[in-house]
Parts: C-alpha cells; sequence; structure tokens
C-alpha cells in the first residue's frame, strides 16, 4: 500500500486546499517508513497529531492526523528522520508523546511554569531547568567544544556540542528552543487579523514570507479570495525579501572566510534594497505590510520608482561579486567540498529551499501555487558551502527578473477583500528565501483561531547542519553554518 | 670548558643596568591626574558592545548587522562589537526576555566589568512588546537587569540605534 493510499484511506476533514485525513494509530505508524512522501511537517493541537507531506510527483500535499486520547502517538522518526525534532516539540508543547521516538525535550528546558502549554489540561510546574543530555562520544583523543547559547557574533542563542578528534568534528548536536516566547499560545483564540503581528514576527527576516503563509491559510479557511492587485504586491515583497535576504547570505559566507569585499559590496546594495522597501512600504523589511484579506498599504508610482533603482543598482553589482567569488583562489578553497551533504541525508531529510535546490533536491513551493513554472526552477549538484552561494546568487538575478516583470505590470484595483467572521481550515505554503514556510490553521464558528502552526523550514535544516559538519575541520562550522543558515526564532516558536 | 665561564658570570657584574631610583610619590600622583585627563579624551568617545538575544526574533538583529555595513559604518563613532562581555561596556539586547534565556543573560552580566550600560534595543527588550503575558517570557530587559538606555522600534532602524548609542557616547565623555 502506497503511503497515498494510506493517507486516503482516513475520513477525510475538510481543509483547503489539500485535504486531511484521520487515521487510526496502525495506519499512522505505517507512515514511518520511508515512501515517495517527503515530511514537511509534523504538529499538534490538543489530544491530536498532524503530520503534512508532500508528493513530490504530483506536486500536492497531503494531510494525515491521528488522535493522541492517551497522550501517546507512534513515533514516525523511526523511518523519517526529520520528524524527530517535531516529535521532541510535540511532547513539550502539546504532551504528546511520540512511542519509539527521543526521549529527549527540545523547547522546554524545564524554565516554563507550566507542562504542555497547548495541550488540553496545561499542568503547573515548579520551573526545574534541566541540562540537556548529548549524546556521548567514545575514542581516543576526543574532547568537547561547547558554545553558546551566547555566540560570538550579532545573531540569534544556541547551544552548539561539538565532539572533536584533533580538528576534525566527530559529532556535534544542538540545543536551541533559547528564543521560545509561546507565540502559538498567544495566537490563539484572536482573528487571523490580530494574530497576523505574530505570524510576521515567527522570524524577523522571514517576515513577508511567514506573514503571506499565514494570510493564505486563512484566506483558505475562509473562502476569501484578494483582488489582482494586492496579489501583485504580495508576490513583489516576497521576491524583494528573497533579493536582500539573500544579498545578506551571499555576502555573510564570504565573511566567515575573512574575504571581506563581497560582503562589504553586499551590504551596501542591499542597504539602499531596504530604504527603497521603506519608500514603497514604509518599512525597511516589510513587516506588517500585508494581512490575511489584502495588503496593508499600496504601491505608489514613486515607490515603485525607488525599487527600480536599487534593483538596477544590484543587478549591475552581482556579476562583480560572482567575479570576485570566482576569482580567489584563496576564497574557492575554504567552500568548494565543505559541509557537503550526501545524497542519502539529502532523501531521508528532503530539505526544502536553497539547501534542498542546491543538493538537486527539485522543490519549490512557488511550483504549487503555479508562481514558478518548472522549467524555471534552478538547481545545483555539488551540496556543498559553493553550491549554496550559488544557488543564492543565481536566485538573487531571477527575483529581479520576476520584480521586473512583477513592477511593469501591477494590475489596478482595490487592495482588499474584508474577511469574514466563518469557521474553516486552511493551509498554506509559500517559498520564503529559506525556503517552505508553512502555515496552518483552523477557525471556529466566530472566526478566531482554535488551532494554529506555523512551520519554518528550518525545522529540516538544523539537523542536516549536525549531519553535514562531520569529518569537516572546527574552523570550517561558522562556513558551513551560515551557508545553512537555519532561522533560530522560526523554529523556537 | 664550562666551569671557568659559569665562575666567571658568577663573579662579574650583569649586563642589566639598575633600575632607576624611586620616583618621588607627589611626581606619580600628578602623572596619574593627567593620564587620566587625556584618556577620557582620548578613549572615552570608545565603547565596545556585546549584543546579547534574549528572545528576539532576530528582525533586531538585521538592523544591528546592518549598523556595520559600509553606509552607516558604525566603527567610525569609536563604536564596535566584541565577542566577550568582559570585553564590554555596553551589553545591547534585543528581544524579549525569554525564561530559557535569562540566566544566560544574568551570567553575561556578571561577566561584564563595570561600569557597564545596558541598552533594551526593541519593543520586544522595553517591555515583553507583543509577547507580554506569555508562560515562556518575563517581560522587558528590565525584569532581569536595570536598563540604562531604551531605543524603541520594531525593528529600530540602524539610524535610530546610531542615535541612540551615541547618545551614550556623548553622556560618557
Amino acid at each position: 500500500m502506497s503511503a497515498r493510499a494510506i493517507i486516503e484511506s482516513g475520513r477525510p476533514v475538510g481543509c483547503v486546499p489539500w485535504p486531511r485525513y484521520l487515521l487510526d494509530a496502525s495506519r499512522w505508524a505505517q507512515l514511518a517508513s520511508p515512501s515517495d512522501l517527503a515530511l514537511l511537517g509534523l504538529w499538534g493541537e490538543a489530544g491530536m497529531a498532524h503530520a503534512a507531506f508532500l508528493d513530490e510527483a504530483r506536486m500536492q500535499v497531503l494531510l494525515a492526523s491521528v488522535a493522541a486520547p492517551e497522550g501517546h502517538i507512534p513515533a514516525l522518526s523511526q523511518g523519517r528522520p526529520g520528524a524527530a525534532l517535531f516529535e521532541r516539540m510535540l511532547r513539550d508543547l502539546y504532551a504528546i508523546e511520540a512511542e519509539g521516538g527521543d526521549p529527549r525535550g527540545w523547547l522546554d528546558h524545564g524554565r516554563w511554569p507550566v507542562l504542555g502549554p497547548l495541550s488540553a489540561h496545561p499542568t503547573r510546574h515548579a520551573p526545574d531547568p534541566t541540562p540537556m543530555e548529548f549524546l556521548p562520544v567514545a575514542g581516543e583523543g576526543v574532547h568537547v567544544i561547547p558554545v553558546g547559547p551566547i555566540h560570538a557574533g550579532v545573531i540569534e542563542p544556541g547551544h552548539f556540542r561539538f565532539h572533536v578528534q584533533g580538528e576534525i568534528i566527530v559529532r556535534l548536536e544542538l540545543r536551541l528552543g533559547y528564543t521560545h516566547k509561546g507565540l502559538l499560545t498567544l495566537m490563539q483564540g484572536k482573528s487571523p487579523r490580530a494574530a497576523a503581528r505574530f505570524a510576521a514576527r515567527l522570524s524577523g527576516d522571514s517576515t513577508v514570507a511567514h506573514g503571506l503563509a499565514f494570510a493564505r491559510a486563512a484566506e483558505a479557511a475562509q473562502g476569501v479570495e484578494i483582488p489582482p492587485r494586492a496579489a501583485a504586491i504580495r508576490a513583489a515583497m516576497l521576491e524583494l525579501e528573497r533579493l536582500h535576504n539573500h544579498l545578506n547570505d551571499l555576502g555573510f559566507i564570504a565573511n566567515d572566510a575573512a574575504f571581506a569585499v563581497i560582503h562589504a559590496r553586499a551590504g551596501l546594495v542591499r542597504e539602499e534594497l531596504l530604504r527603497a522597501q521603506f519608500a514603497a512600504f514604509g518599512h525597511r523589511l516589510m513587516m506588517d505590510g500585508l494581512q490575511p484579506g489584502g495588503v496593508a498599504q499600496d504601491l505608489t508610482p514613486e515607490g515603485v520608482a525607488a525599487l527600480r533603482v536599487a534593483l538596477a543598482a544590484i543587478e549591475a553589482e552581482l556579476p562583480v561579486l560572482l567575479g570576485y567569488y570566482e576569482s580567489h583562489a584563496s576564497l574557492q578553497d575554504r567552500v568548494l567540498g565543505t559541509g557537503t551533504m550526501s545524497a542519502d541525508l539529502v532523501a531521508a531529510f528532503a530539505p526544502g529551499g536553497v539547501v534542498g535546490r542546491a543538493a538537486g533536491r527539485a522543490f519549490d513551493a512557488r511550483l504549487l501555487t503555479g508562481e514558478l513554472a518548472p522549467e524555471a526552477l534552478i538547481l545545483q549538484s555539488g551540496a556543498d558551502v559553493d553550491a549554496r552561494w550559488r544557488q543564492r546568487y543565481a536566485e538573487a538575478l531571477q527575483s529581479i527578473a520576476f520584480l521586473a516583470a512583477l513592477l511593469a505590470r501591477l494590475p489596478e484595483g482595490p487592495l482588499t477583500t474584508p474577511m469574514t467572521q466563518r469557521g474553516g481550515e486552511g493551509i498554506a505554503l509559500v517559498e520564503g528565501f529559506r525556503g517552505e514556510c508553512l502555515a496552518w490553521m483552523r477557525l471556529d464558528d466566530g472566526g478566531l483561531i482554535e488551532a494554529c502552526f506555523l512551520r519554518d523550514p528550518s525545522w529540516l535544516h538544523w539537523p542536516l547542519l549536525e549531519a553535514a559538519v562531520i569529518g569537516n575541520i572546527v574552523a570550517d562550522f561558522p562556513l558551513i553554518n551560515k551557508s545553512i543558515n537555519g532561522s533560530y526564532s522560526g523554529v523556537d516558536l | 670548558m664550562l666551569w671557568p665561564r659559569l665562575v666567571r658570570n658568577l663573579v662579574s657584574r650583569p649586563l642589566t643596568d639598575p633600575a632607576p631610583p624611586p620616583v618621588a610619590p607627589e611626581i606619580i600622583a600628578e602623572l596619574r591626574a593627567r593620564l587620566e585627563e587625556a584618556s577620557q579624551a582620548r578613549l572615552g568617545r570608545s565603547l565596545a558592545i556585546r549584543h546579547m538575544d534574549s528572545g528576539s526574533c532576530n528582525g533586531c538583529e538585521l538592523e544591528i548587522n546592518a549598523l556595520q555595513n559600509v553606509a552607516h559604518d558604525l566603527e567610525r563613532f569609536g563604536l564596535r562589537f566584541v565577542a566577550s562581555p568582559r570585553h564590554a561596556d555596553i551589553l545591547l539586547v534585543t528581544g524579549p526576555l525569554s525564561r530559557n534565556m535569562a540566566e544566560a543573560l544574568l551570567r553575561a552580566r556578571a561577566a561584564t566589568p563595570e561600569p557597564v550600560w545596558v541598552v533594551a534595543l526593541g519593543d520586544c527588550a522595553v517591555d515583553g512588546g507583543i509577547f507580554k503575558g506569555s508562560y515562556a517570557v518575563l517581560g522587558g530587559v528590565d525584569a532581569a537587569l536595570p536598563v540604562d538606555l531604551v531605543i524603541p522600534g520594531c525593528p529600530p532602524s540602524p539610524t535610530q540605534i546610531l542615535e541612540g548609542l551615541v547618545a551614550l557616547i556623548e553622556a560618557n565623555a
């Protein structure tokens, strides 16, 4: 029985635009075997677990649910390693135990006053900080380098535990959760409109992507169609966000190899773009620029003109950056063959976004909605730091081309459609600069959020970082880490 | 032979000059006063910043990093980021104070030598922002540490951050 058939044998529960099926525990357990469906995410609500899968052949999303009346579900991580972090989160937030999974905590460090804050019955708990148990490493001369949660640079907090033999990394394990803010709890009971501010702050660098996924899920749940002008402005915002973040990463990857020129030059054109975004949208990062039902502000001809000037500067600058990148052997020596992900690992985790496409995985969430034609998909095969740099470079150029077309033909018309107060369930996938941002929500009869989940692409990138650094030297870690660039806040929730 | 050389060295005078005679205490006191005056004028306009993320969404980090690009060039004002709190004059804290980061923040503060200024950067660091009241958040930075300066905004622009930090230098100079 194929994985698709297993899911479709369940009882369909309305979810728009992709259906969700309620399975019994034995059918759910069968989904643990590796199959042609890739795991996108796993989350919960009170007494229930949900999983999203991607059917890559048909480019469709499938949702499966299983009830957890006793607080137990069969683990999917036995055959799908990408499920492991989700399952640890599932226990910490929803008090649902994945039987056969990793028993260690993840987001809950024992410092909250409650246990299972999103479960049916959160229980009071006297804070009692628990150190994480890291997997042991045995061998001659193995020593430990603990890093964080506070890192040396201007970056989010997280703990990295390296086991090192000489200079070679033998094992890396992460402990995240330091920026856990209880975001999902705060969204419950609010209207999508009121909760959009939280979605826009799941991960500040992906504020447009997560905000858009959240808005589209709300619109799908309520059957709201947004006006064409709003759709076009949103599409432009999404590409602008991809562009400014890719410029940032192109610079920072080179900077982590102590090659400052690319960083300095990319930083300057990015700054000009952020200033143009401020002129066009009233906010440098376009935060809160869109909301369920449409966009918050119009894009005026002056705004378009400011964006065009910044885009022309970037288009002229990118080939210069590539010239520097390719013509310096000292830099090439650092990036080529560094942090390579094996094909087996990529198949097992099925990562999305730049990380996946730089390893030849042909998925982009824009394919699902027709925003990207299959022949326009950019791929690399190297799966190393160099491939991820080149993938971002190519996507940045493509975004500029998309923006030129979008800004030239902005349809006329209104900017919003009023949201209703209906109930419903919706899901959306939006391709942010890191990868696909998934938003799912169910609204009650009054149109308020009953349950919701926002899943950042970094959920599948962090475990791959742990795997990709093995066998590399410690000094290459910052380079590998930056080339993957996972979001801490995005997975800390 | 080694022995004659050893004996010669033992009885001969060393090549190094003797230390100068002690200086009068009043001269030392005067020099110290002059040094303090000069260092205040020359070094007082320089502050080392240790950034601390106590639970932010990384929006504030993007703008802090933008401060260091060539357009803003933070270092021309004598402001620079340092890797260790032991080298810092300013703790620049972003994000609501998450319960999971509170201990790390206090430890970093304990490792920072006096005098130190604590700057709360962004709406979340000021009072918890939109995350106020969450089970996972204690509030703003002032829930754990006395705050000397707040720079509100979501996130504040690099220009706004610069204004706040330069004001701190002026007050310190």
